[in-house]
Formats: structure tokens, sequence, C-alpha cells
């Protein structure tokens, strides 16, 4: 059985999904910049008492799952979503939705994931894909990071789809349950919601570790990493700041080429010059975490280690931050009406 | 980012797939651009496995000093922590702690190496001998 779906590569796993499951449905409207804005998908938040593959704890976007949700609630689209106890359940229940003509999204971890490159595989358990059908033993696989479609076993699909560890799985799957066509009204509408979200998530977040007030102190911590961690230790938590910002499907920048990219596509729905305007700050921003990556680049490669060194690290966060700051007050005072 | 200026080195998803980056064309416009890979994060990535690996190297140093069971080799290998291990076992981490007692290890039965060996996704029998087959 091969349902009837269009594969479409995508930057990043969750919006991609989102985007694909809801091609149907919106006539290809929802793009995955669309997506990744209406989700309110942008985010900053380092949390430093906790430990993520022996380094400090960062991420650049919302928490998983809510991307999907946020994009279905804003259009009005109601969604199925289910956790399991029991593989044979979850089997069970995931072939019956396919029978029933409808590909699904699931939520797997990357450890045991088949077809990606051993190099990618830590125990990451928020990455997502759609099964759009089945032939002998075989799931058939979209996966958005991919550029092309790929399949995997029954006893491999149940393994990812019950990976154990931090955001387990549990079988996760979703999918849209409406067939309704979505307006450009309605749309318009979406777009307001999600920019009002994300102006909230990095604008008026409590605490430090988190929003554009996160940036600012991951940028102020930087600077005495050299002396905290020592070179090599330091050098390695860059790295990671490097990876959980450039790579497994960020689209470059820490997303902030993707949410510029949204900016551009939201003039569309809701004519707002300053949107596009707005859209080149964010374009700045991704730039700027760029040449951060290569500043760190420098330190982790040993070619930079001086306490300078990192103080130009660490400014670039504190400047960045001041440039999302501006980006998003600005968004916070466009009048809608 | 400009779409000239989206970085085509090769990385080791590169070899698989390309990826998805945003880029603007000459109007300003943003399109969607293929990468095959940054040395950047390619470097990035090199570190994270260059401490994986020598955590790999130092667990297996213990074991044969009988400082170690041989699951300390496989939870590094694995990149796995007590708390991930006590998940895909479930043993408790209490349980596991003593399991990398080299002399409690011996005395483990079979059912419970089996459980090791599934969370490893490797042979009961290549858990002692800290033998791993794939690349």
């Amino acid at each position: 059985m091969k349902l009837d779906f269009e594969h479409r590569q995508s930057a990043h796993c969750e919006s991609g999904v989102t985007s694909s499951l809801l091609s149907k449905i919106s006539n290809n409207k929802i793009t995955e910049p669309l997506a990744f804005g209406i989700g309110a998908g942008l985010f900053f938040c380092y949390i430093p008492l906790i430990k993520i593959n022996n380094g400090p704890a960062i991420a650049f976007r919302t928490f998983p799952g809510l991307i999907f949700k946020r994009t279905c609630n804003a259009l009005g689209i109601p969604v199925k979503r289910k956790k399991f106890g029991s593989k044979e359940k979850a089997e069970a229940f995931l072939n019956d939705v396919l029978q029933s003509g409808q590909p699904v999204g699931c939520q797997v971890g990357v450890y045991y994931l088949s077809y990606f490159p051993r190099e990618y595989r830590f125990h990451f358990n928020a990455h997502n894909l759609i099964v759009f059908g089945k032939e002998e033993d075989r799931y058939l696989i979209s996966d958005p990071v991919m550029e092309t479609v790929t399949s995997l076993s029954s006893y491999e699909l149940e393994r990812v789809r019950f990976a154990k560890g931090a955001l387990a799985p549990k079988g996760q799957i979703y999918y849209p349950e409406s067939n309704a066509a979505i307006t450009d009204e309605r749309m318009a509408r979406a777009i307001i919601k999600g920019i009002k979200n994300n102006v909230n998530q990095m604008l008026r977040i409590p605490g430090n570790f988190a929003g554009v007030k996160g940036i600012r102190y991951t940028g102020v911590k930087i600077k005495k990493w050299r002396d905290k961690l020592g070179l090599q230790k330091a050098g390695s938590y860059l790295a990671q700041l490097v990876r959980m910002q450039e790579e497994i499907g960020t689209g470059g920048g820490g997303f902030r080429y993707i949410y510029a990219a949204f900016l551009q596509e939201a003039h569309a729905y809701v004519p707002k010059d300053e949107l596009l305007e707005i859209s080149k700050l964010f374009t700045q921003a991704g730039d700027l975490w760029r040449d951060a990556a290569v500043q760190a680049s420098g330190i982790y490669k040993g070619r930079l280690g001086s306490q300078e060194d990192f103080d130009r690290m660490g400014d670039y966060l504190v400047k960045i931050a001041e440039l999302e700051k501006r980006a998003f007050t600005a968004l916070k005072n466009i009048k809608w009406n | 980012m400009k779409k000239e200026n989206v970085p085509q080195d090769m990385g080791a998803l590169g070899k698989i797939t390309k990826e998805v980056c945003y880029a603007t064309d000459s109007s300003g416009k943003y399109v969607k651009e293929l990468s095959s890979g940054w040395n950047v994060k390619t470097d990035a990535l090199d570190v994270a496995w260059k401490d994986v690996d020598e955590r790999i190297a130092k667990a297996r140093e213990k074991v044969l000093n009988n400082e170690a069971s041989p699951l300390l080799f496989f939870m590094e290998y694995r990149l796995m922590d007590l708390s991930i291990l006590s998940d895909y076992t479930g043993f408790w981490k209490w349980q596991i702690k003593r399991h990398l007692d080299p002399e409690v290890f011996k005395r483990l039965s079979e059912k419970k190496l089996q459980k090791y060996a599934e969370a490893f996704n490797v042979k009961a029998d290549d858990i002692k001998t800290m033998t791993v087959h794939e690349a």
C-alpha cells in the first residue's frame, strides 16, 4: 500500500512534517517557513544545569511538538495525537490509519535510525518523519531532511518509535483530522497569532536562561568558559553550541534564516511593509550567528585560544541579543488593524 | 546569507543527502538552496566524536584493568548514560551501577545479559569480549 503523497525536502524536521501533512488541506499554501513561523518556532534557551552528550543544553527552537500543535491550532485544524504503552498496539494503530488513507507523522529517536550516517546518530528523540505506506515488511518513509524517500523494516521503525531517554517518543504519532479548506483570511489570522506568540517567547519569558535575555546570558558565560572549563572542554562546549545552531535541520544560522523567510512569505497574506524590513534584521542575526560560529571554530580547531578570543566570541552573542531584541520589539509594535 | 554564499564543503551528511538552507537571491527574496556541508560544522561534529572516542578508549582501558565491567565500554560506545540505559533495559540505575563492577558482572544471568545485548544492539557473547561488528 502506497498512499498518494508527495515528498518534500525541508530544512527542519518538524516544520517540514507539518507543512507536508497539511499540504493537501492547504493546497500547498503552508510552506515550511510558514509552518515554522505560525508555530512560533524561533527560540533560544541555555540551561546550565543540564548536560546533553556531556555538553551544554542549548536550543535554538521551541520545544518539540509545539510547532505542529500551534500551527494546526492557529489554523483551526483538529489534530489526532496518540502515545502508546504497547509496541503491538502502536503498530496496529499506525496500520489502521494508513489503511484509512492518511499519511502519519511520527516522533522518533535518531540513534538507531538506520538510514542516517553514523556521525549523526546521537540520542536525540525529537526527530520527526512521515510514514506514507507499507510494502511487505517495509514502511515507506518521507524524512523531511532527506532528499528522497526511504524505508524502514517494521522492526527498525518500532525501534526508533520506542527509542528511550529524554523526550522518549513512546510511539507518538499525529496527523490532521480535517479536510476543510484553509482560507487566506484564516492564514492571515494564524500568521499574526504566530508572530505574537514568538514575540512573547523571546521577549517576555521569565528568567535569564531563555529568549533574547538567554542569548546575552550565554554570551556573558562564554567569556568565563576559558578559565572555568579549560581550553579543551571550552572548545567542546563551543562545538556543541555550533552543532545545535547549524546542524540537523536548522536551515542555517540557528533557524534565523527560516524565520526571515517566514516574514517575507507572511507579507503576501498580511501586507504590512514592516514585515519585509524586520525580515532583514533576522537575516542579519543569522549572518551574525554564522560569524560567531566561525569564531567558535577557530577556538575548537585550536587556531584561537586567548581570553580575548573568548571575549570576542561572547560579544557576538551579546550583539545578537541586542539585534534580536530590536527585531522582536519591532514585530511587537506592528499595528495589525 | 546570500544564495551564492551557501557553503558547499563535503560533510558526513553530504555523502548521503544534501541539506536545505534558506538564503536570499539577487533581489533579496528567500529561496531554498541545497548545501553539501560546511567545514565549520563538520569540525564541530568531529570535536564531539573525538570526545566520544576518548571516552570509549578510557572505558576500554578500565575494563582491561578490571576496574569496570564491559558494560562501561558499551555505554560509552552507544553514548548511553545511566538513565538512558536504565530506560532501555528496565533495570534501576543502582542495579546498573552494581553490574558495572566486574565481579558482579561475571555472575550476571543470561537473561539479564540478554537485556543489555538488546539495548546495545549486539550479541550477548560480544559484550563479554567488547567486540563490535559494525563500522
